[in-house]
């Protein structure tokens, strides 16, 4: 069985980010593999290295030329072969998924593992999405996993808690912090992943249409009191904090 | 017309659900506001949803008697095309946004995601969602015959009746079986106040110190103010407290009107999580944490002194 894993190239969190009209301007902003991806491919590596039946384990990314570096970053951690499906326009994640599908078929592919929810566009909507053009289930949050033969059992958080669960392969899996502690790439495993495939794919091959349209975008950040309140008598402090909580906020009964 | 698929839970009608019907009637598009109730014995929930909506959909069906994204899908999907609804709005909860998706390709329309605002714009429906860990807010639309929506809890006010109750009706459907198996269950039980409900949250750092501080301190405190209990990521990373309590990018998203940060230092990615709450409080000994410049009420100080001060002033 083949394991596709996701990755996306996002800001790193500590990023400034800026916008130049009406959109978020990217460039020269630092960016990394969004670290719930992170998660998925560490997850592939894990189940092959326990002994499941993982034949090939293949990162797929979809964006500009620069995604590049995600995935030779994948290839580093450890998968055996990339695809890029390269563009530079922006596809919502319920049109991107049609990409997922359609690799995932062509690739003979039984799970797909990809990030919880994406640190650039805050959407969870690309494993679920994925998972309904391919006619598989999913399970969406998952923070423990165990591949044994076709059968995937875990974990996964829900609404009011946690579940259990067991699914028969083929299956979408989205991950999140907690799985596993994703591996650093070794700088003899950074050398080797030069020599990997690294395959480009067309967009326009995919019948990629967006369907959402992003027509403004702002920092918006709310004006903030920034009352400082002096901390070096306790007591004073406390009761001080607790009249503004009372009568200016109004906040507290 | 306007389908809202409703969220409840033991029994009762979600605020999700009544905050969906107010993103409803403020979106400008036409048609009846009708609310959809999966489930198992909801003729209570029902008769709640009735009271805001033009109309409600009942589906009382044992194959409902638990949520599953497809069975969700299924049912959402079939009672959109034979309605002919024009917008599907569900409820952005971590169930919501995981059959949501499903539902638009299923109907193959375009999915607005976790939207804060929602307003007609000509042809188009046109939202607001927060992006790059909530850093930016990006205006986003779409059209078709059809548009999915789900809406970000906290974001509308809970819709009150407006006019005479809607009528219900019973709807059959034609349901997949479910294929993914739960073998086990845990409900976060907590005798506090849940973390996306409550009006005020305290929440602990490292800053805190330990385990012990974390109990006498952030918990003393939220028990003072019936309060919920929140930890940042470091916090939960160290094993002082459980995932279920994290508040940030890779946690829960929470807006409360007082956000009390105890010895928080303002990560980005924690901010992501708490940043739109109404009123952030920060406690902490490093006058430079950033957590100070998002901060309305400040104090540079020592937990240890402190927060028993505050407990025992709050009693007063």
């Amino acid at each position: 069985m083949n394991i596709l894993t996701l990755v996306r190239q996002v800001p790193d969190a500590e990023a400034r980010v800026k916008i130049s009209q009406q959109a978020v301007d990217l460039d020269g902003t630092t960016l990394v593999v969004d670290g719930m991806d992170e998660y998925g491919v560490e997850e592939a590596l894990r189940m092959r290295e326990s002994g499941a039946g993982v034949e090939q384990i293949i990162a797929l990314a979809i964006g500009p030329k620069r995604n590049e570096d995600a995935l030779r970053t994948a290839l580093a951690m450890g998968v055996d072969r990339a695809i890029h499906v390269e563009t530079n326009e922006q596809f919502d994640a319920v049109t991107l998924s049609k990409v997922v599908a359609q690799v995932a078929q062509a690739e003979n592919v039984g799970l797909i593992l990809v990030g919880g929810q994406e640190a650039d566009w805050d959407s969870q909507a690309l494993g679920a999405a994925s998972a309904e053009r391919l006619g598989w289930p999913q399970l969406t949050w998952t923070n423990e996993l165990k591949l044994d033969g076709d059968t995937l059992s875990g974990r996964h958080d829900v609404d009011d808690g946690n579940e259990s669960f067991r699914v028969t392969l083929p299956a979408v899996v989205t991950t999140q912090q907690g799985l596993n502690e994703p591996r650093y790439p070794t700088l003899p495993n950074i050398m080797k992943a030069k020599k990997k495939e690294l395959r480009k794919d067309d967009a326009a091959s995919y019948g990629l249409q967006a369907r959402v349209r992003t027509v403004g975008a702002e920092i918006q950040t709310r004006a903030r009191r920034n009352t400082m309140i002096d901390g070096k008598d306790p007591q004073a402090a406390a009761a001080q904090l607790l009249e503004l909580l009372r009568n200016e906020a109004k906040v507290l009964a | 017309m306007i389908l809202i698929v409703a969220e409840h839970a033991a029994g009762k009608l979600g605020k999700a659900t009544l905050e969906m019907v107010t993103a409803a009637r403020e979106s400008g598009r036409e048609g009846p506001i009708t609310v959809l109730v999966l489930g198992q014995n909801v003729s209570a929930i029902a008769t709640e949803a009735a009271a805001v909506a033009d109309q409600v959909l009942v589906a009382d069906l044992p194959q409902l008697a638990t949520y599953n994204a497809e069975t969700w899908a299924a049912a959402a999907t079939q009672i959109a095309q034979e309605g002919e609804a024009h917008t599907v709005i569900i409820g952005g909860s971590r169930s919501g946004r995981e059959y949501a998706p499903r539902v638009a390709v299923k109907l193959d329309a375009p999915y607005l995601e976790d939207v804060t605002s929602l307003k007609a714009s000509g042809a188009a429906l046109q939202g607001q969602r927060y992006t790059y860990l909530a850093r930016v807010t990006e205006t986003v639309e779409a059209e078709g015959p059809v548009v999915v929506v789900t809406v970000k809890p906290g974001s509308f006010a809970a819709a009150t009746p407006a006019g005479a109750a809607g009528e219900q009706y019973d709807v059959e459907l034609t349901l997949p079986a479910p294929r993914v198996e739960i073998t086990g269950k845990s409900v976060e039980k907590s005798s506090r106040v849940a973390l996306t409900e409550a009006d005020v949250i305290v929440t602990g750092g490292r800053g805190v110190g330990s385990p012990e501080n974390f109990s006498k301190y952030v918990e003393g405190l939220a028990d003072a103010l019936g309060a919920g209990v929140g930890a940042t990521r470091a916090v939960v990373d160290a094993g002082w407290r459980p995932y279920a309590e994290q508040v940030g990018q890779t946690g829960k998203t929470v807006q409360p009107g007082a956000y009390i940060a105890l010895g928080v230092s303002g990560a980005v990615q924690h901010l992501s999580g708490m940043g739109k709450s109404k009123n952030i409080i920060a406690i902490n000994k490093d006058a430079e944490a950033p957590i100070f410049k998002v901060a309305d009420y400040g104090i540079v100080g020592d937990i240890n002194e402190i927060v028993p001060a505050l407990i025992e002033a709050s009693k007063r």
